[in-house]
């Protein structure tokens, strides 16, 4: 039953062959065997899971008219607040800290009866590419355990590829929902900036931060997508349109004529060769769906990078500047006569990680006056410029597409101490986010030489989310009749279990 | 050409409120040279002619209607709170006074 996907699982909830308690109580117990393996989760949360999954079973048998993934179970990532649920944001300063609210994202996955299991292991406060940055711990990568899943969210989407839930929500800054997904073999999505509330988010970067769903098929993440999706009141940069027909998309998958752009300098040099391989081969199959494949060029990419490392870091050391020790949270060195600041500094230096106190004083170092001009403002330049590349290209093609990442999952430990190796990661997925347009990562196969999932990447203009899941669909569909299978189930790591 | 010092990595520190180690200020300042010199290659493209985005969408101040709505009760408020008396917050001393 945890092998089905989430519209199959949605079918036989409406069909009666299984009930949300049934289906939430597999999955738990799949977390039960798998996950001292692979640490996807932070907190497991059986009893309120089980609690709401017979609530929704009880509307059901009382014919009440309910969403399309009502009952199906969700892993949540731990930078979302869950009214009463530890939320940590994979931080020490937050151990402990139970929320007294619940995000928009949580308050829709509850409106639409989405059974939520726990929370996800990510890097601290989302910065980083491979869960190791946790403060509790790396997740490890179902295909290959001593390898990383990706980040931030490694924790969802390694909940995903090892069938721990079906459908899970994640967060995209720099690539933290796609990057994962290409490493796992599961696909992810980040929505146009603004799709989906940011409220009850515990923010990084808010000019980049967006949420998004994760799952096994497109479809799944579709129907997740339109469950989260939708103007909200409560977060003034959420956009007040509809939400884009992602489901109808997902559901045809028709390319005939569509135009995809590859994008000149998101390929070749850097990247692995059997990204490569698997890129090209993908290429073939949505060329044979009827899709033109042009080239386009977007120049300034290259600097997607270095403007991404000025840009987050000083958002984030604004917005970390509330981790104070005053209302919530850790709080160190409240010995009689300790002044206010330097309880502060004692819990900041506890509570924060490496990774999140270089990017805190890199950030202050790019806002301080006498270097604005030349890094955050010459950063926020570039921005205009990506921007401007973006919207070349797309007055040639109606998607652009290219691998999601340059190489497939690397070794826990390998890249720890080296900070530009590990950003490295992210620099086909960035631009998406300094433009605020959709991006979606899905599986395209392994990398001959090492076994191991490689992501497609495809891109779409703002509020045109519903080109990539036609592409993405397109795509799957090929795949898996060259297949005969899903990729999943090839997963190595988790055989027997 | 950039980089920078442990002293200066000391004062951004005290900005941010970050106690730091002699170590971590020594090996942090040590990884700026290469991460600075990284980063600053967005001044290649950054000329004066370029507008710069701060924000992807086209913001302007959003309101709510001035009316009284639903919030967190006090309880909520100070349920994660580290110290709370009489249905505050309890801070430690934020002016020098003793002083």
């Amino acid at each position: 039953m945890i092998h089905l996907s989430a519209a199959q699982m949605a079918a036989q909830l409406v069909s009666g062959a299984t009930t949300s308690v049934e289906l939430t109580q597999a999955h738990l117990n799949r977390i039960a065997s798998v996950d001292s393996d692979v640490h996807a989760f932070l907190f497991v949360d059986n009893e309120g899971a089980l609690k709401h999954a017979a609530e929704v079973d009880a509307k059901r048998v009382a014919g009440e008219k309910l969403a399309p993934l009502a009952g199906v179970p969700l892993a949540l990532k731990d930078v979302m607040t869950q009214k009463g649920i530890p939320t940590t944001a994979g931080s020490k300063i937050l151990e402990g800290w139970r929320p007294p609210y619940d995000s928009t994202v949580v308050a829709k996955l509850k409106a639409n009866d989405i059974v939520i299991l726990g929370k996800t292991n990510m890097d601290e406060f989302a910065m980083g590419s491979s869960t190791e940055n946790s403060a509790y711990g790396p997740t490890h990568n179902p295909w290959d355990l001593t390898r990383i899943p990706g980040g931030s969210g490694g924790g969802s989407s390694a909940a995903l590829a090892a069938f721990e839930a079906p459908l899970a929500i994640g967060t995209d800054t720099g690539g933290s929902i796609r990057q994962p997904a290409a490493v796992t073999g599961t696909v992810g999505v980040k929505p146009t900036y603004g799709a989906v509330s940011r409220y009850g988010l515990i923010a990084f970067s808010s000019s980049l931060d967006q949420a998004g769903p994760c799952a096994r098929t497109v479809l799944d993440a579709a129907l997740l997508h339109e469950a989260i999706a939708g103007h909200d009141p409560r977060d003034s940069t959420s956009i007040n349109a509809p939400v884009p027909e992602v489901v109808a998309a997902a559901k045809s998958g028709n390319v005939k004529g569509m135009k995809i752009g590859v994008v000149k300098e998101l390929n070749g040099a850097g990247y692995q060769s059997g990204v490569r391989t698997r890129f090209e081969e993908s290429l073939e199959l949505l060329a044979a769906a009827g899709a033109e494949i042009v080239e386009v060029s977007a120049p300034n990419f290259e600097y997607a990078l270095a403007a991404y490392y000025l840009i987050a870091p000083s958002e984030c050391s604004s917005n970390l500047a509330r981790f104070d020790a005053m209302r919530y949270g850790l709080r160190v060195g409240d010995v009689d006569g300790a002044s206010a600041e330097s309880v502060m500094n004692l819990t900041r230096e506890v509570g924060f990680g490496r990774e999140v106190k270089r990017r805190i004083i890199l950030g202050t170092y790019a806002l301080s006056s006498g270097y604005y001009d030349a890094y955050y403002g010459s950063a926020q330049k570039v921005r205009t410029l990506i921007t401007q590349d973006f919207n070349k290209a797309f007055e040639k093609c109606d998607v652009m597409v290219s691998p999601t990442c340059p190489t497939t999952a690397f070794k826990i430990g390998e890249k720890s101490n080296d900070p530009i190796a590990m950003y490295l990661n992210d620099i086909a997925t960035i631009p998406v986010n300094m433009a605020g347009i959709g991006g979606m990562s899905l599986p395209a196969g392994l990398a001959p030489e090492d076994g191991l999932p490689v992501g497609f990447q495809i891109m779409s203009p703002a509020m045109q989310d519903q080109r990539m899941y036609l592409v993405g669909a397109a795509l799957e569909a090929a795949l898996l009749s060259k297949w005969g299978a899903p990729l999943l189930s090839q997963a190595p790591a988790l055989a027997g279990k | 050409m950039s980089s920078l010092s442990r002293d200066d990595v000391a004062n951004l520190a005290r900005l941010a409120r970050i106690e730091m180690s002699e170590e971590e200020l020594v090996s942090l300042s040590n990884e700026f040279t290469v991460i600075l010199d990284a980063v600053a290659r967005v001044q290649e493209v950054a000329g004066a002619d370029v507008e710069p985005t701060s924000h992807p969408l086209p913001l302007r101040n959003v309101f709510r209607p001035d009316v009284v709505a639903p919030s967190l009760s006090p309880e909520d408020a100070l349920s994660g709170a580290p110290a709370a008396e009489e249905s505050r917050f309890r801070v430690p001393q934020i002016l020098g006074e003793e002083a």
